[in-house]
């Protein structure tokens, strides 16, 4: 840039005749629009750091056996209500690697509680890679090798252990298999009802709209958790728990699709106006064809993104049920059925680790709240 | 006249929804197998206790158990008359409790009134806690004091409610010596209402109060942030801000009004959730509302007990969104009355 005699700015560059000078807005129009979405999506840093959380608590999920020191059921009668343990790595000013101090239990009949005391005189190293007791890595193959595991003569109780002895930590690793699942088995029922219903009742109007539309208000009218209740105690008590776990998803589904279903069908109501559709109709689609290849691509994102936000509902609704002894029972492991057992206030007061679980349905809650809110404000594209 | 008509209209509706939700609780009642009379019948036989038979018996046919599941259905209703004087729900017979053995009116009496009280505490306390922090969220947005209304709610929502309840209990207890479990004092049940009682109940429900109405609260203040948001872009703000107008008048008297209508159309979403929250937390805390007769009824199969409060849960929500539909129609005039075509 330069000024001449007479005030005018000149650009010093050389002219280039033949540069296209839409060139780089070209790439931007030309971007694909999952790219477009990303680079949005990228600038909500909360949902980001959720999802990339979130992607991780799933990744855990087959591997949570070999992650966690204990299986979900052992129990180390010794060792009832033991407070958490810390792991450290320094002994008296030398480095010894990452090392625990054995604790040694005693009835306190006093005050009828137990008292640990920590020998702070004996650090002990961790064993890695080590062998424990089986579990099924991928729910398959069977394996005995742990990540981390407690030394010979002490423990590894990194958030205490339950009125069993059992390890609160690898309880919540495990029990995060199923909390976290129930809430992506039940949204895909209530995607598939949701979808069916609220498709059908836009695309083809009349008396299905207005069947399905009465269907929607009086299930939306309906207080879920007391459905929710008398359904899963429809379920009976000699079902294995792998059974009630799927039928307690499925029943999460059932009551929740009508929301999802208004939004599809007030989506299609406007959609089936539209040229392209009647284009389609007149070359002789028939209807689910219309809708699955025509119609449903143009907001399936947007529904990705409100199924995002109504999967922490499900996980708080297992919990719930769980919790009053209504949903998963024991020996399955899910932390409802973990909190289940730390429902009185003695458990909050005294041995307050037992209430440990709520910290992961909390977190994952919100995650799962960041990611939705940030995946609809980037998919919505009239925000910048 | 027009809302005459429209309130006239409203309550057919209501009256409608509530029958197809008594046929939706009726399957959902029969649907574990086997029931609490039959079970009771067989445990008597194994044990060898004839007159408890007799008597299973007897109670089996007072209550038209041994017919078929519709005509079962037209009795309890009430659309046919039962055996023996058995009127069913229109006629107020609400039936027997078979594991309470007394009738299910005696039994959930004071409860009802409790129930309805602390709902409509709660939906009070969403309101006082809701508008003021959603519109101070709105009008400072992108200040802290958005951040932390926002942050509080999120919260709010991802806290599971029975955990949020043991807490605050605990903490009450320890540092502002709140009483612990229950609506009243243990002195007060069953006298009749007296200065003394009525602030024994006050004071009992802080609580639970505030633990069923925090997520409903939390969710209402993010949508009226937004609703907000919305109205504070548009260009009648901007030409009420040039003209000088002071900022809590210009947000009073526009925005709010217009941001105020879905706040109220809300309490048909909300009302439900709330219903739901207050059964589970009334169950957690003790609290002498039906929630934990629901539950010991679903757990022993008690049939005509659980459907009752089912079928009055669901009752209370009707009602509530009724009122917030009428409200809504009163508030704003550009919604149309009879609802769709009209």
């Amino acid at each position: 840039m330069s000024i001449q005699p007479d005030n005018r700015f000149v650009d010093t560059e050389p002219w280039i005749d033949d540069a296209d000078i839409s060139a780089p807005e070209r790439a931007e129009m030309d971007a694909p629009g999952w790219l477009l979405t990303w680079r949005k999506f990228r600038r909500h840093k909360l949902a980001l750091v959720s999802g990339v959380f979130l992607l991780l608590c799933y990744l855990m999920l087959p591997v949570a056996g070999f992650i966690a020191p204990y299986t979900p059921n052992e129990r180390s009668a010794d060792y009832l209500y033991a407070p958490p343990q810390s792991i450290n790595l320094w002994h008296e000013g030398s480095f010894v690697g990452p090392y625990v101090y054995p604790v040694t239990a005693k009835a306190d009949l006093v005050n009828f509680r137990w008292t640990y005391t920590t020998d702070e005189t004996r650090p002990m190293p961790l064993e890695f890679f080590c062998e424990g007791d089986e579990y099924n890595l991928f729910g398959v193959i069977p394996s005995d090798t742990h990540l981390v595991c407690a030394p010979d003569g002490a423990t590894l109780f990194l958030w205490g252990s339950d009125r069993l002895g059992r390890d609160v930590f690898s309880r919540i690793l495990y029990g995060a298999q199923l909390s976290l699942t129930v809430g992506i088995i039940g949204i895909t029922v209530s995607f598939l009802l949701g979808i069916t219903f609220g498709a059908m009742a836009g695309y083809f109007g009349g008396k299905t709209d207005w069947i399905i539309n009465r269907a929607i208000e009086i299930l939306r009218s309906l207080p879920e958790l007391p459905l929710w209740l008398a359904l899963s105690a429809a379920v009976p008590s000699n079902w294995g728990p792998v059974a009630v776990f799927f039928i307690i998803s499925i029943i999460l589904g059932i009551l929740d699709w009508p929301g999802l279903a208004r939004a599809v069908r007030s989506k299609f109501l406007s959609l089936r106006e539209e040229e392209y559709v009647k284009a389609a109709e007149m070359m002789g689609a028939r209807p689910a064809r219309v809708i699955r290849r025509h119609l449903l691509p143009n907001f399936m994102s947007h529904l990705i993104a409100s199924a995002t936000l109504s999967i922490p509902a499900m996980i708080l609704g297992e919990t719930a049920l769980s919790f009053l002894g209504l949903g998963l029972r024991a020996p399955a492991v899910s932390w409802g059925v973990m909190l289940n057992d730390a429902q009185n206030l003695a458990s909050i007061e005294i041995y307050w680790w037992t209430a440990i679980p709520m910290l992961p349905i909390v977190v994952v809650v919100l995650a799962f709240n960041f990611l939705g809110d940030g995946l609809r404000a980037s998919l919505d594209p009239y925000k910048s | 006249m027009m809302f005459l008509r429209y309130a006239v209209y409203r309550f057919f509706t209501m009256l409608l929804t509530l029958w197809v939700v008594s046929i939706l609780v009726f399957a959902i009642i029969n649907l574990p197998p086997g029931d609490y009379l039959s079970n009771q019948i067989a445990e008597l036989r194994a044990t060898g206790q004839a007159e408890g038979v007799a008597k299973a018996e007897f109670l089996r046919t007072e209550y038209a158990l041994d017919r078929p599941l519709w005509e079962q259905y037209l009795i309890w209703v009430g659309f046919s008359p039962g055996p023996n004087g058995f009127s069913g729900l229109i006629q107020g017979d609400f039936g027997w409790s078979f594991e309470f053995d007394r009738p299910v009116g005696e039994i959930v009496g004071d409860a009802l009134w409790l129930t309805v009280l602390v709902n409509l505490a709660a939906v009070l306390f969403v309101y006082l806690i809701a508008l003021p922090l959603g519109v101070l969220a709105a009008a400072k947005s992108e200040t802290w004091v958005d951040y932390t209304a926002g942050f509080v709610g999120y919260l709010g929502l991802a806290t599971p409610n029975f955990l949020l309840a043991l807490i605050l209990f605990y903490y009450g207890h320890k540092y502002f010596n709140l009483p612990i479990g229950g609506l009243m004092d243990p002195v007060y049940e069953g006298q009749p209402m007296s200065w003394p009682k009525v602030k024994s109940i006050l004071l009992h429900m802080i609580v639970p109060t505030f633990v069923i109405g925090t997520s409903g609260a939390a969710a209402m203040m993010q949508r009226l942030r937004a609703n907000m948001l919305d109205e504070l872009s548009k260009p009648y703000v901007e030409t009420a801000k040039a003209k000088g107008l002071a900022p809590a008048k210009l947000l009073a008297k526009y925005p709010l009004r217009m941001a105020f209508n879905p706040f109220v159309a809300d309490i048909g979403n909300l009302l439900p959730a709330m219903v739901s929250g207050s059964v589970l937390v009334s169950v957690v805390l003790g609290l002498q509302t039906i929630g934990p007769y629901l539950l010991a009824a679903l757990k022993s199969q008690d049939q005509f007990l659980a459907a009752f409060v089912l079928m009055f849960v669901a009752l209370l929500t009707l009602i509530g969104t009724m009122i917030s539909d009428m409200l809504l129609v009163l508030l704003d005039p550009r919604i149309r009355y009879g609802g769709r075509g009209a």
